[in-house]
């Protein structure tokens, strides 16, 4: 599904972010990437869906080749994989409902289709009868849901995420993870790069630790490890 | 298919429309531009008639005084035949004159003349030398003879005008060509700043896997819609404005030794030109700003 074979990475600048990552990530695994700020975690997150590309190394993911991925075929990689950030990306004109739509118009579907893609995704993260508001009328939970939403309207094989929780309090946090737990639950690989110990540490999953762009540990039903 | 261009014309209506002032400054660049290019094509296609006009009219006409008779044209017709170089001489007694004023003026024109009691042309004797060159001093000789009232040379006539004409037109050119260069330059610019304005949406628009040109197409839209739009505006005024010189200027000078180009034909070549010119440059401009800013 998601496979790296001694992946590096330099920035045009010098910096040496991945330095020599190996892993591979199966159907419906759900993985926690973890690591001291500036470890190298977005970096390996953005490889994924080909935001950046690797210096050196091979990388799979959903059966594409990015390395010999060309150009004008990143949008299909893009279309099989959600993404998930910590500030939500969402466009402040547009109602919910409005903001997943436009993730299935532009990539060609048609309205029907879309009108009824939107509702199911939206019902499924429990926005059904907050459709029609505006990101600025919703919590920043409910914002999250929306993005969520969007990230699932294509049907992806994955859905990656860089620290989904990093601006919510903890209450709604475990309301996101309870969300991501139920896709998973679906059949949904998730990718999850983090800083909360405590989801971790109570929602157990397999962990991969990365510090200055090396995998230092990888556990099945891991910690989150790095004391205060 | 169909559903998909809509949508990149209604978001390129949507990025001019958002743009409001940048595509106003846009659109009147390219107006002007046109309008200017728009001017210099009206005079050089009449300046491109007015050239093979005079290649085949290289005979001058002498108008007697307006009670010459028949017979003293004829005397003077021969008299000119007499002097050296000279090919022919056509005498166009004062009837055939008028009924050829008529004709070029039309039905509706023509019937003005209906209102004079006598006829008020002169004889017009038509002077063909044999060699072209020796039009000015034959001319000069017949301006001497008694009975001559004047003498019309189109040929120095076309000359004078085509010289003005053609630095004009030049000058236009000049002109034309910067205005180009600053039209698109300011298209291209006016896109940027949609590209900027927008720059959240094309970013989630990749993350989810929108095609680059699904991306850029509203952006070229936008280009060729201010370049439309300001091909549109020049094309309207100067056809019109054509139109009602051309008009204007038959009634006048009727014995105008160059007829202007037809309104009709000019002003569908004026059109099919400045609108592709238009759209051309609104185009080139959005392929630019999309090329160097719209990284996808
Ligand atoms: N675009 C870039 N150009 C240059 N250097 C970069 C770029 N992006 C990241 N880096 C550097 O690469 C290293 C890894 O960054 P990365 O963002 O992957 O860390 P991270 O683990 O996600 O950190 P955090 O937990 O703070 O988000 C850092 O030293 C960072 O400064
Ligand atoms: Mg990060």
């Amino acid at each position: 599904m998601i496979e790296m074979q001694d992946v590096w990475k330099e920035y045009p600048n010098g910096t040496q972010a991945l330095n020599g990552i190996s892993v591979q990530i199966q159907k419906g695994e759900f993985v926690y990437v973890v690591g001291p700020s500036g470890a190298g975690k977005s970096t390996f997150i953005k490889l994924m869906y080909r935001e950046v590309r690797p210096t050196r190394g091979h990388i799979f993911v959903n059966g594409f080749n990015i390395e010999r991925l060309k150009d004008h075929k990143i949008p299909l990689l893009r279309r099989s994989i959600g993404v998930v950030f910590q500030d939500f990306k969402l466009l402040p004109k547009l109602t919910a409902a409005e903001n997943v739509a436009f993730a299935l118009e532009v990539i060609g579907l048609s309205h029907k289709q879309i009108r009824k893609r939107v509702r199911e995704v939206l019902s499924q993260v429990g926005l059904e009868d907050k459709m029609d508001m505006l990101p600025s009328q919703l919590s920043g939970g409910e914002q999250q849901r929306v993005a969520v939403a969007r990230s699932l309207a294509n049907n992806p094989a994955v859905i990656i995420a860089d620290e989904p929780t990093g601006n919510l309090d903890p209450d709604t946090s475990w309301g996101i993870m309870r969300l991501f737990q139920h896709i998973n639950d679906r059949g949904t690989t998730i990718v999850m790069a983090t800083h909360n110990r405590e989801i971790v540490n109570s929602m157990r999953r397999r962990v991969i630790a990365i510090e200055n762009g090396v995998i230092v540990r990888d556990e099945e039903k891991g910690y989150y490890g790095y004391d205060e | 298919m169909m559903s998909r261009i809509f949508r990149h014309l209604r978001e390129g209506i949507k990025n001019v429309i958002r743009n409001g002032w940048m595509s106003f400054a846009s659109m009147s660049a390219v107006i002007v531009t046109l309008a200017v290019l728009g001017f210099s094509l009206i005079l050089t296609f009449n300046v491109a008639q007015m050239s093979t006009d005079v290649t085949s009219q290289l005979e001058f006409s002498a108008f007697l005084n307006v009670n010459a008779t028949q017979q003293t044209g004829s005397a003077i017709a021969a008299q000119i035949k007499a002097l050296p170089g000279v090919e022919s001489v056509q005498v166009i007694s004062k009837n055939e004159g008028l009924a050829q004023m008529k004709k070029e003026l039309g039905s509706e024109m023509g019937d003005v003349l209906n209102a004079f009691k006598q006829n008020p042309l002169p004889i017009q004797l038509v002077v063909k030398p044999a060699d072209p060159h020796q039009i000015d001093r034959i001319a000069r000789q017949v301006e001497e003879i008694q009975g001559v009232a004047t003498v019309r040379d189109p040929h120095q006539l076309a000359a004078a005008i085509f010289r003005t004409l053609a630095i004009v037109r030049d000058v236009g050119v000049v002109f034309v060509v910067a205005l180009l260069i600053t039209s698109m330059f300011l298209i291209s610019n006016t896109i940027r700043i949609t590209i900027f304005s927008r720059r959240r949406e094309i970013e989630i628009m990749k993350l989810v896997g929108a095609t680059n040109w699904f991306i850029r197409w509203p952006f070229i839209v936008e280009g060729m819609l201010i370049g439309l739009v300001g091909a549109v505006v020049p094309v309207l005024v100067l056809v019109y404005g054509y139109r009602s010189l051309y008009i204007r200027a038959k009634g006048v000078f009727s014995g105008l030794a160059f007829p202007l180009v037809q309104a009709g034909d000019l002003g569908v070549k004026l059109a099919v030109i400045l609108l592709a010119i238009g759209l051309f440059i609104g185009l080139w401009g959005g392929v630019m700003s999309v090329r160097r800013f719209l990284r996808v």
